[in-house]
């Protein structure tokens, strides 16, 4: 289908929303819009962060995915205990393929699955006892493990446990850092606020503590903040940062470890990549530490060579040099990379649905090998997202918040993208309805996406599902010769 | 009464941030704004006005400071 008009978008939104009885239809018309980039406040044409309606299918998570699955998962080198029954855990389990290095059990851990295994008696009599003694115990079988998070599963808030308690007198015990996180399910309406709750516990049972820590700085300290090393994404990031001269001393969380996060208020200007998930922490260190922080996007050569000279310009000409360097070295690898793929690409839709900073954050990636993104939308962002993507995104396009699996359906079959880019429980659906998709939380079992080496990455993928020979076989044979004979043979 | 983080932008001007709210506004005026106190009534680009005593001498940015809805 071709360019569709501001006309034509706004008749589908219509058309979407009539189905809904009244008041949903009052509520969820509040979250679909179309991009106006004259607007410059997002809070004017889109309401975001609101409970989702009862019996739509949402596709959001809960604080304790935010908590436990983003922010401190990948922290390697702790144990993050999921406390509570054993489903939240074992089910979300090694999902986000944050990949790190090391000996797994021995002094990282970060695929392991460690939970309290709430019974009916530990709902009944409370669960601290149990605590207490699974934190001896993981402190006895992994005597390296740096630290331990307690992550609460709903039930640890609704019986009223003093994980706070535990962890202090343990912690002390032990000599260890251990941080108790109130990240229960229910708090808030996505997994959100997961990331602030995480934020907020990682502020005050670790950075604060940490303070007086010695630390040799350099003037080049930098830290990579809201990078999750999906499929070796922080890495592709950090090497281009170390060659134009920079120092990297934390990872935030992606192959991160403890000493990393006591370390980075020592930084000198903190790199914040997912904005959504790590703005807070970020924040408090500007206030409290004096760091500054700037959001970057490594995603396609346009917008990494943007960012790596606005990184530059915070530090002296050996640096703006150094990325100048970066940028000229890497050129004809990218180059080589759009001319391959480019004429492939070249004018294929996408439609994205994703998490934190994807939708905003990817569309210039797929710019560069000429292809346009039609719509997008967040699960869980606030208005400030949508603010920053405003500017990104062409005027017309379509934008949904907390897009409702019917919504989300009903676009896709008006719009016809050549493209979809969203996450596992959409996946099927529309490979079914004969649409090449890209999983693009974890990249479809691939990447790393960021950085340049991530972006040759991002461009064979684009190309192997877009232009993957099984679209061809939607159809079967006795369908595809000539109408007549198919109703002849019927 | 709400906790307000304040911070200089790129452009450097002075943003006013309430995390619960959702909000990230520049501030367009504050009443007193010399070199010895800060604060008064503060009025935000999108119109909303908020209020904190005048502080002196003036605090130092970023900060968090508590405001009243003005
Ligand atoms: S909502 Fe509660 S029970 Fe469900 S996964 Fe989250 S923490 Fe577990």
């Amino acid at each position: 289908m071709s360019e569709m008009t501001r006309e034509q978008t706004e008749a589908l939104i219509q058309e979407v929303l009539e189905v809904y009885p009244e008041k949903a239809q009052k509520d969820r018309a509040k979250h679909l819009t179309i991009n106006d980039q004259e607007i410059e406040k997002s809070s004017k044409c889109i309401t975001s962060n609101r409970k989702s309606l009862p019996g739509v299918m949402t596709i959001r998570g809960c604080a304790y995915a935010g908590s436990k699955g983003v922010v401190w998962g990948p922290v390697k080198d702790m144990i993050h205990l999921s406390h509570g029954p054993v489903g939240c855990g074992q089910y979300s389990r090694a999902g986000r393929r944050n990949y790190y290095v090391g000996n797994t059990g021995v002094d990282t851990f970060g695929t392991i699955n460690f939970t309290s295994d709430f019974q009916e008696k530990d709902i009944v009599f409370g669960g601290d006892k149990k605590l207490n003694k699974i934190v001896d115990e993981i402190n006895m079988l992994f005597p390296l493990a740096k630290g331990l998070s307690i992550q609460s599963e709903c039930p640890i808030g609704l019986i009223g446990d003093d994980i706070e308690a535990v962890a202090k007198q343990k912690g002390k015990e032990l000599n260890k850092t251990i941080v108790p996180v109130r990240c229960e399910g229910f708090r808030g309406v996505s997994q959100s606020l997961g990331h602030h709750i995480a934020n907020d516990a990682i502020r005050d049972w670790v950075i604060d503590p940490a303070t007086g820590k010695e630390f040799e700085s350099t003037d080049y300290d930098v830290t990579i903040i809201g990078d999750y090393n999906i499929g070796g994404d922080a890495w592709a990031s950090r090497i281009l940062l170390e060659e134009m001269g920079l120092r990297v001393i934390a990872q935030w969380s992606g192959d991160g470890t403890l000493a990393e996060m006591e370390n980075t208020p020592k930084a000198k200007l903190n790199l914040l990549h997912c904005y959504r998930s790590m703005n807070y922490i970020s924040r408090y260190m500007e206030e409290k530490f004096g760091v500054p922080w700037m959001e970057y996007n490594f995603f396609g050569p346009t917008k990494i060579e943007e960012s790596l000279r606005a990184i530059a310009a915070q530090f002296d000409d050996k640096i703006k040099e150094g990325a100048e360097k970066v940028i000229e070295k890497y050129k004809p690898q990218w180059q080589a990379v759009v001319d391959k793929y480019r004429p492939r690409l070249e004018g294929k839709r996408v439609m994205l649905y994703v998490g934190g900073l994807r939708p905003r954050h990817i569309i210039g990636a797929y710019e560069d090998l000429g292809m346009e993104v039609v719509g997008t939308g967040y699960e869980f962002a606030h208005n400030d997202d949508y603010d920053r993507t405003i500017a990104e995104v062409g005027n017309a396009t379509l934008i949904y918040d907390d897009v409702t699996g019917y919504e989300f359906e009903e676009f896709v079959k008006r719009v016809k993208p050549d493209l979809i880019g969203s996450g596992i429980k959409e996946k099927y659906i529309f490979q079914k309805m004969g649409i090449p998709f890209r999983q693009m939380h974890s990249w479809d079992y691939s990447g790393p996406y960021h950085g340049y080496d991530g972006f040759a990455i991002f461009a064979r993928d684009m190309d192997m599902t877009l232009n993957n020979p099984c679209w061809d076989s939607m159809t079967p044979p006795w369908k595809r010769m000539g109408d007549e004979t198919a109703i002849a043979a019927e | 009464m709400p906790n307000v983080m304040l911070r200089y932008n790129d452009k450097g001007d002075l943003l006013f941030y309430v995390a619960k709210k959702d909000l990230e506004e520049v501030i367009a005026s504050v009443e007193t704004n010399t070199d010895e106190a800060w604060g008064g009534t503060v009025e935000l680009s999108n119109g909303d006005k908020f209020f904190i005593d005048p502080i002196s001498p003036p605090p130092e940015f970023p900060t968090t400071l508590r405001f009243k809805r003005g």
